[in-house]
């Protein structure tokens, strides 16, 4: 079984809470006693159906407004996969929400309200997705029952998207026709719809092929910790451990060690149920190495002929996420792989305009939800990739010096 | 094709562990919150993972309520024993003794809430600076914000509005003098994530969790059972029952189901069709929608 973590976004009242609590609900992953809670609520709140929102619904503060401000994860599995959903608000601090969310996520759902069509909202939402480079988007017309499950309505709404879409970095997109409130083509084939041929929406999920969304390409170990027993039995051992970022790293696999530059091979590749021959991502091992070599945390393993790139002055594409901006010449700590260097924002090369993908040269001062392009200054070189070329390696966070607090997301651009 | 690929179980795994080795790189003096219920077993197994061949560097916190399951107990110190942990005990009786927390009184008197002092004493006492715990996101509804590296400022308080956004794999643990993390290593695992990697990798866990007889009251939808702190109301009569326990806790409000899963096999089938959630047959859960989240604001696990 694998595992397949998604992300929804949607406007206010597209049906978000109500496909999600729909899927739970069909795939038999709520229970009695939460189900029981949920009618409680619903009846006090004068409610004649039991609203399946409540279910995705988490605090205090939130149920008083009768909205969710934060990501909020849930669970469910059917026999062939088990999901994750980083559920993730249309209102207020959406961007923030959404780009940590959308972090993580092999795919995206875009909800689309049939009777309105694409809206601002459907556009930001997709630009985050096409942004954090989510692989996979599946474009979900709602409310086809409200529009009586009309084919043109839906020709028309897949038609404006692709267009818009062509501005986006996404290769795989989908459309499916849907009634959340009433389960058209989300978990059974709706005979609503006989012109639709594609799959419903549990099944697209539980099939679409996610095998290749990680770098199997380039060997990438940022080295975590290290691991010295100081036992007689394993008296000189001395194993990296770490998270296969990318590539494939085998036993006898002469390496290169960054940002020393000095070489070696695998001795083996450890895991507490034995060595293993191969490890790629996004496996947990420990690496041991033929030669001792002084290797410390944030140094990264690689192999000689595929090497990252190794600079200080980085290109970043950046999510603000805290309430108070960059101060002009404000050090952050960057965290990065393992490793973390202070940093200063040397230039704002721009902001974006996610309602017309527009860039704006003149106003240039970032505020929370903002994206911008920025370029960064490192007391120390990062190793790094292009986050379109791999999601670990390419992405960084800022962290206030003063607060700690992680201020802004970042992917690096070539 | 699917040469390069993990299962949900194994992807899971290498989360968890990459996330107690970020723990121990990144903090001085982290701990496990050890409650020797499953889940705690479970990041404990996974802590001997991360670290092998060396021992687990991290010491096991127990918050002892002086209510406990005999089993428990016994459990607790055979692991301990076994990984060579060091062991802190923080005493719930001790905090009343010294004046720091006051014994509920009444009919649904339990020390849970207690617990959250003596929990927050411990860490002060030892200068943890990252508790490491077994809960999941499946299990409440407050639950499911929670980041997997989660702030608590000096009061050991956590503030759901507040928190720092968590993204990718990269996890910030930069903190002032006298606060704290809480880190949550099986934040994304289920309750059928945990049985069955259980299940998998054959690891031991309490008998309490498999189907015995006992004796047992019924009272508030579960079966309560036998110790000397339940007082029997009007009507009501211990039995004996095959139950077994879903979650484990203070022995007081920790109520079993009627079961025959004698095997880890027959548990996991069971968990597949269960109706209702573990915390169902939890009695802290039961006093208010907003429970959990209310004595989780307050330092609670
Ligand atoms: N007719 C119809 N109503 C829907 C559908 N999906 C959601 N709704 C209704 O639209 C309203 C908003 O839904 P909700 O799930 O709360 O939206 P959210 O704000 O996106 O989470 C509710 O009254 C739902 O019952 C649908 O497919 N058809």
């Amino acid at each position: 079984m694998e595992l397949l973590r998604f992300t929804t976004a949607g406007s206010v009242d597209d049906g978000k809470s109500t496909l999600i609590g729909r899927l739970l609900y069909d795939s038999k992953s709520i229970f009695e006693d939460q189900m029981a809670a949920v009618k409680e609520s619903s009846e006090r709140k004068g409610l004649d159906h039991a609203d399946l929102s409540l279910l995705t619904d988490g605090l205090r503060a939130e149920r008083e407004q009768g909205i969710t401000i934060d990501v909020a994860y849930r669970y469910f599995a059917t026999p062939k996969r088990k999901f994750i959903i980083a559920d993730t608000p249309g209102h207020i601090q959406y961007t923030r929400n959404m780009v940590t969310g959308a972090s993580t996520a092999n795919l995206a759902l875009i909800l689309v309200d049939a009777r309105k069509g694409i809206v601002d909202q459907t556009c930001r939402h997709s630009y985050i997705a096409s942004l954090l480079q989510i692989p996979h988007l599946i474009v979900c017309i709602n409310k086809m029952d409200l529009v009586g499950y009309d084919e043109q309505v839906f020709n028309n709404i897949v038609e404006q998207y692709t267009e818009f879409a062509s501005k986006l970095n996404v290769n795989d997109i989908r459309y499916i026709p849907i009634s959340a409130l009433n389960g058209d083509n989300v978990v059974n084939r709706s005979a609503n719809t006989p012109w639709y041929q594609g799959a419903t929406l549990l099944n697209t999920l539980e099939t679409i092929h996610i095998g290749s969304d990680y770098n199997h390409i380039d060997p990438r170990f940022a080295v975590q910790t290290i691991i010295r027993p100081h036992t007689n039995e394993y008296h000189d051992y001395r194993g990296y451990a770490g998270r296969v970022a990318g590539g494939i790293f085998r036993t006898g696999d002469k390496v290169t060690i960054l940002p020393s530059g000095l070489t070696s091979s695998i001795k083996s590749i450890v895991t507490f149920d034995g060595p293993v021959n191969a490890a790629f991502a996004p496996m947990s091992v420990s690496i041991t190495l033929v030669d001792e070599i002084d290797i410390s945390r944030g140094d990264m393993i690689v192999k000689e002929n595929n090497q990252p790139n190794v600079s200080q002055d980085i290109d970043v594409m950046i999510c603000w996420l805290n309430a108070k901006g960059p101060r002009t010449g404000a050090k952050y700590y960057v965290r990065h792989t393992t490793k973390e260097v202070k940093a200063v924002i040397k230039e704002v090369v721009y902001k974006m305009d996610i309602n017309s993908l527009q860039r704006k040269e003149e106003d240039k001062e970032i505020k929370m939800n903002d994206i911008a392009r920025i370029r960064l200054r490192t007391t120390q070189p990062l190793l790094f990739d292009a986050y379109r070329k791999n999601r670990t390696t390419g992405s960084l966070i800022l962290v206030d010096e003063a607060t700690n607090e992680t201020v802004a997301a970042g992917m690096i651009v070539d | 094709m699917h040469k390069y690929y993990l299962n949900h179980l194994q992807e899971l795994e290498a989360e968890a562990i990459f996330i107690l080795r970020e723990v121990v790189a990144q903090f001085d003096r982290p701990a496990i919150l050890f409650s020797g219920g499953k889940d705690s077993i479970v990041v404990t197994h996974l802590a001997k993972k991360a670290f092998w061949p060396a021992r687990i560097p991290l010491p096991l916190i127990h918050i002892d309520t002086g209510h406990n399951f005999t089993e428990t107990m016994v459990f607790r110190d055979a692991l301990v024993k076994e990984n060579n942990v060091q062991l802190i005990v923080g005493s719930v009786q001790d905090s009343i003794n010294e004046g720091r927390a006051a014994e509920e009184t009444g009919i649904n008197a339990s020390r849970n809430a207690l617990q959250t002092v003596t929990l927050l004493d411990t860490i002060e006492k030892h200068k943890i600076d990252a508790a490491v715990g077994g809960a999941r996101r499946d299990e409440e509804k407050a639950r499911a914000k929670e980041r997997f590296f989660s702030h608590r400022d000096e009061f050991g308080q956590w503030d759901p509005k507040n928190q720092r956004p968590e993204l990718w794999n990269i996890f910030n643990g930069r903190k002032n003098m006298g606060e704290h993390f809480r880190v949550f290593p099986i934040s994304n695992w289920t309750e059928m994530d945990v049985w069955n990697y259980i299940l998998t990798e054959n690891i031991d866990i309490p008998s309490l969790y498999f189907a015995h007889m006992r004796k047992v009251v019924y009272r508030d939808n579960t079966w309560l059972p036998y110790s000397e702190f339940i007082t029997l109301r009007e009507g009501e009569q211990w039995v004996d029952k095959k139950i077994r326990f879903r979650t484990l806790g203070d022995i007081t409000i920790t109520g079993g189901i009627e079961s025959d899963a004698d095997t880890l096999e027959k548990i996991v089938a069971e968990v597949a069709a269960a109706r209702s959630t573990e915390r169902g047959n939890r009695g802290d859960d039961k006093r208010g929608e907003t429970a959990m989240e209310d004595r989780k604001k307050q330092g609670y696990f």
